[in-house]
């Protein structure tokens, strides 16, 4: 049975992208064969994350328009076995996802043998957005340490529990709570929510803490998801949160604020 | 009405298709004293202004009695009834030839017998709610039918059993949800988020944080009270009168509380120990 993970947050520019990139990149890299699905039609980027952007020819829109088959909209990852990007279309709106169509193709791939199929939800609450969650098994939230984002998320978290397709069937979709850009630094100062903050607000399953790191925009623009970077936090805070989330017990790092070393003091740290 | 009493611990004798309970529901009697359509319109409409949210498909009991005058055909009176939300689906009293009109639209009759009325009022938190209307004020006014869709999915985190209105929610309400108790208490056994609204007839128990809107006696029970582990609400209201985030940001702030309605209309905040 293929897992369906939506990657949802409510608000836009947390890191939903980022974090379906990196997940979906290090669930092949254990070896799942998994797909990955831009669903922000109409303003597509993970296909630049992912630096496949040149090999798009047909896209998530014209297979659920029988326009092109799914093995030819799909576009295999270079850097990793078992992972396929399926790419959202440009020049359509979010209206074109008919919930009939998507269920196609999630049904198609599972057909196909892939075991995760990650959902990368567009921003807000609309019908985009909707569409992403609806079939979820799981869903990854994305949030930021800081109020509105924590806001919107707690919105979402109620729409994934009432009106999904696991909802309609008295089912849950089981939630997982992803924090990124946190500054355990800024924390400290009291200018950013803490984790205990948030995860008493939201009250939901911490996956992963991902530090504010310099290497994830590096990483956006050179299409190379963060968590190919081994050597920077941000990567090794997803690899954590893959860890987690096939079940394997890893303690949470990065949430306190270390004592930096002398050599850490005199070079700055590597982000 | 009949799909609420439905709950899996029952020994009643499986038949394939149905099962046959027993369940004690309070329901709204409906007391029409002249049969005049013209004035019944507009007085129904007065109420409907008033309280939006009671005239949610509400079912309720016609109630005649003797002195009641007017030509109205009780079809038309259903009609009008319908139209602003109310379902009549019984008949209590009444002349023979409106009982006659009454089992041609289709309702059941109920004897006058004063014993089974008196028991329905009990019942009822509030004998006379329509009538109690105008005590809620229209400010904090729920309309919980504008999120049905976010409330009804919850039905499945609701233990109901028979004859028991209250409510309880196991799971987090979150930003943007409502949930609604009717005819009874609301207890949620999680955190209410900011931005979430709980609504009920009677009490209202909040086993963790309290962050958003929390409405008790939105019928118009001045007795209902609302307790809460921690007090972090947005708004407080009990029949009407409320309290916002501003006002209760003092000595009560995230304390345990119980809030009650004094007799001057404003309302009590007293620590729970």
């Amino acid at each position: 049975m293929a897992k369906i993970i939506v990657v949802t947050s409510g608000k836009g520019g947390v890191g939903k992208t980022t974090t379906s990139a990196a997940i979906s990149s290090g669930l092949a890299m254990r070896g799942h064969k998994t797909a990955v699905i831009d669903f922000d039609i109409g303003l597509r980027n993970l296909d630049i994350i992912m630096n496949c952007e040149r090999r798009v020819v047909y896209d998530f829109v014209n297979v659920i328009n029988n326009e092109a088959q799914l093995h030819q909209a799909l576009i295999k990852d270079k850097r990793v076995e078992n992972l396929y990007i399926l790419p959202a279309s440009q020049t359509r709106d979010k209206d074109a996802l008919s919930k009939n169509g998507v269920e196609r193709v999630l049904n198609e791939l599972a057909n196909d043998g892939f075991e995760y199929i990650i959902c990368d939800s567009p921003a807000g609450i609309e019908h985009g957005a909707f569409m992403a969650l609806y079939f979820a098994d799981i869903a990854i939230v994305v949030a930021n340490p800081e109020v509105s984002s924590v806001r919107d998320s707690d919105r979402i978290l109620g729409i994934l529990q009432s009106k999904s397709r696991k909802a309609e069937e008295g089912e849950r979709v089981e939630e997982f709570l992803v924090l990124t850009r946190y500054s355990p630094e800024r924390v400290a100062r009291g200018e950013m929510l803490g984790v205990e903050d948030v995860e008493e607000i939201l009250a939901t399953k911490l996956l992963a803490v991902i530090p504010e790191s310099e290497s994830v925009l590096k990483a956006s623009n050179q299409g190379i998801p963060v968590i190919h970077d081994k050597d920077s936090v941000a990567g090794q805070a997803y690899s954590d949160a893959v860890a987690r989330l096939v079940g394997e017990n890893k303690e949470h790092r990065f949430i306190a604020l270390e004592s930096k070393g002398i050599f850490q003091r005199l070079f700055g740290r590597k982000g | 009405m009949a799909t609420d009493q439905q709950t899996e611990s029952s020994s009643a004798q499986q038949s394939a298709s149905f099962r046959l309970k027993a369940g004690l529901f309070p329901l709204t009697l409906v007391e029409v004293l002249r049969l005049d359509r013209v004035i019944f319109e507009q007085d129904l409409k007065e109420k409907v202004a008033q309280a939006p949210a009671f005239f949610q498909q509400t079912a309720v009991i016609l109630s005649f009695d003797e002195q009641c005058t007017g030509d109205m055909p009780l079809a038309e009176l259903i009609e009008v009834s319908r139209h602003y939300g109310l379902i009549p689906v019984v008949m209590r009293g009444g002349k023979k030839s409106l009982q006659q009109e009454a089992l041609a639209c289709g309702l059941a009759l109920m004897p006058e017998g004063k014993n089974k009325a008196t028991k329905l009022e009990e019942i009822n938190t509030s004998p006379e709610p329509v009538a109690a209307e105008p005590k809620v004020s229209p400010e904090p006014e729920p309309e919980p039918a504008e999120s049905d869709a976010d409330a009804v999915p919850m039905l499945t985190d609701a233990i109901i059993p028979p004859s028991n209105p209250n409510r309880v929610i196991t799971r987090p309400i979150r930003s943007g949800q409502q949930v609604y108790s009717k005819g009874g208490d609301l207890i949620v056994l999680a955190a209410v988020s900011a931005g979430a609204e709980i609504l009920a007839d009677g009490n209202i128990h909040v086993y963790g944080p309290l962050r958003g809107r929390a409405l008790a006696g939105v019928q118009g029970d001045e007795n209902a009270r609302i307790f809460c582990h921690s007090l972090e609400a947005e708004l407080i209201s009990i029949a009407g009168d409320f309290q916002i985030s501003e006002d209760l940001r003092g000595k009560w702030w995230k304390k345990a509380v119980q809030i009650s309605r004094t007799g001057d209309q404003s309302l009590k905040i007293q620590e729970l120990s």
